[in-house]
């Protein structure tokens, strides 16, 4: 038995209204708010980055997963597109700061929003295989989007982490299944500072048909139905994505619900199913049946499908909720502001 | 470059993981950790992690800040006393200057602290912000 032994999320504080960056470029608010049913994002403020807030997530972690020796933890992978360097690994730094080092095993994943998800999945798989007691992965991203571009609206900030482990699970991995096909409808160039998308094309074909694909596997391989789960987070690049594939698959606004947060913290990239499932963990309870499905534009789905165990109820408050760093004490800053916070403004060195 | 990044490597134990000296003799912590207790001459010793958090016992705005940080300008600078009693010295984040009080509850935060230019090392450490939950 195989699963998640601690998990914990961390958000920045900043936050920028649609309307904030809609009058900047004279865009339509109203209609990114109805089309794609986005509010508000995260943002990062200077000093935070996808290092920083893998470490505030592992650490919330860690209280979660009933004192575990950092020393125990064999490998952490972190899933991001935003990795700090180009060429240093991100799960070093993370390692130190836990107090994980020497020895362990780090690497750093990237498959655009997918990464997180991979993360886990490695990290599932080394304890069901008995290489280590624990392994911890962490899905993290300070996402860009290109000045003026619809993915301006959403590109957000966050990160969550989950330990995996054999004993003491809070959630028991039941089956994972992973969708994937070669789809050119996102993607950065090297030295690009943007990335680039393939507007309309990023929908049907893309995210729609992989979701799709992950989630009607993975119900076959189980022989469950949608109205066997308490639970379901799909990957969510703005409000309407997870919405429609959740209703057209046969879920209902009340599975989604705990875990449907881009409508006030847009798209987190890697981290978006993952801080999905954090704050859906947040509310569970012991035998809940909970569906998680990433997606990662290049492209592919990983879908997971965990049962809640008792423990929750003992870790659950052992750190912070995620929809209390979602929905309080935000700081809301003007375009300018994010601007000089996301490094969009050319200046002398 | 190269100075910086051995001088930074070697501060991790402190700045990532708040690691402090415990002397055996007099129980006084240190922070940094330091070989000796400058009181006792003590050499003897443990290793222990401060906690994450403490108040404000005084602090200072800086409004003209030196080259990388003028991006953050104004920012405060604070003395906590930690829980176990230690006082440290940080920069406060996310906190407009103007609501930074002596006896403000903070948190440490693990945040990017300095960079070295665009091509050099990223420096990491603690830094405080307000504790709210």
């Amino acid at each position: 038995m195989a699963g998640i032994v601690g998990y914990g999320a961390h958000l920045p504080r900043h936050r920028i209204k649609v309307e904030e960056i809609a009058k900047v470029w004279g865009a339509d608010a109203p209609s990114y708010k109805k089309g794609l049913m986005l509010r508000e994002k995260s943002v990062p403020p200077p000093d935070m980055d996808t290092i920083t807030l893998s470490v505030e997530a592992a650490r919330n972690a860690l209280k979660r997963s009933g004192g575990i020796d950092p020393k125990d933890i064999g490998a952490i992978y972190i899933g991001s597109e935003s990795h700090p360097y180009a060429v240093k690994p991100s799960g070093t730094t993370v390692a130190e700061a836990l107090g994980a080092t020497p020895d362990i095993h780090c690497a750093d994943f990237e498959f655009a929003c997918k990464a997180g998800s991979e993360a886990m999945y490695v990290a599932l798989s080394h304890v069901k295989a008995g290489e280590m007691p624990y392994a911890l992965a962490i899905a993290a991203d300070t996402s860009q989007g290109a000045p003026s571009d619809a993915l301006e609206f959403s590109a957000a900030a966050g990160a969550a982490a989950f330990i995996m482990g054999t004993k003491n699970l809070i959630a028991e991995i039941l089956y994972t299944h992973s969708y994937m096909t070669d789809m050119p409808d996102f993607w950065r160039r090297e030295h690009e500072f943007y990335p680039q998308h393939a507007g309309r094309f990023t929908g049907e074909e893309a995210y729609f048909a992989h979701t799709k694909g992950a989630t009607s596997a993975i119900l076959k391989k189980a022989g469950m139905k949608p109205s066997d789960f308490q639970y379901a987070i799909f990957h969510q690049p703005n409000g309407k994505f997870p919405q429609r594939v959740a209703f057209e698959q046969g879920f209902t606004q009340e599975q989604i619900d705990p875990g449907w947060l881009a409508p006030i913290l847009g798209n987190t990239y890697s981290g978006a199913s993952p801080i999905g499932l954090s704050s859906t963990l947040d509310v569970a309870k012991p035998g809940d049946m909970i569906l998680m499905c990433s997606y990662g534009s290049g492209a592919g789905s990983d879908a997971f499908i965990w049962k809640v165990t008792d423990r929750i109820n003992e870790v659950r408050d052992l750190a912070v909720h995620t929809r209390k760093l979602l929905e309080e004490n935000q700081i809301y800053i003007d375009y300018g502001t994010y601007a000089k916070y996301r490094r969009k403004i050319r200046k002398n060195a | 470059m190269t100075m910086f990044s051995s001088r930074n490597w070697r501060e991790y134990p402190h700045r990532y993981r708040l690691e402090a000296s415990k002397f055996k003799k007099s129980g006084k912590t240190y922070f940094p950790k330091r070989m000796v207790d400058p009181e006792t001459g003590d050499t003897e010793q443990e290793t222990v992690n401060l906690p994450d958090t403490g108040k404000i016992v005084t602090y200072t705005v800086i409004r003209i800040a030196p080259g990388q940080w003028g991006d953050q300008s104004p920012y405060g600078l604070a003395i906590a006393e930690l829980t176990d009693g230690t006082r440290l010295m940080a920069q406060v984040t996310d906190c407009d200057v103007e609501k930074i009080k002596i006896g403000m509850e903070v948190r440490i935060e693990f945040r990017r602290v300095q960079s070295e230019g665009h091509h050099g090392v990223l420096s990491y450490g603690y830094k405080f912000v307000p504790k709210w939950y």
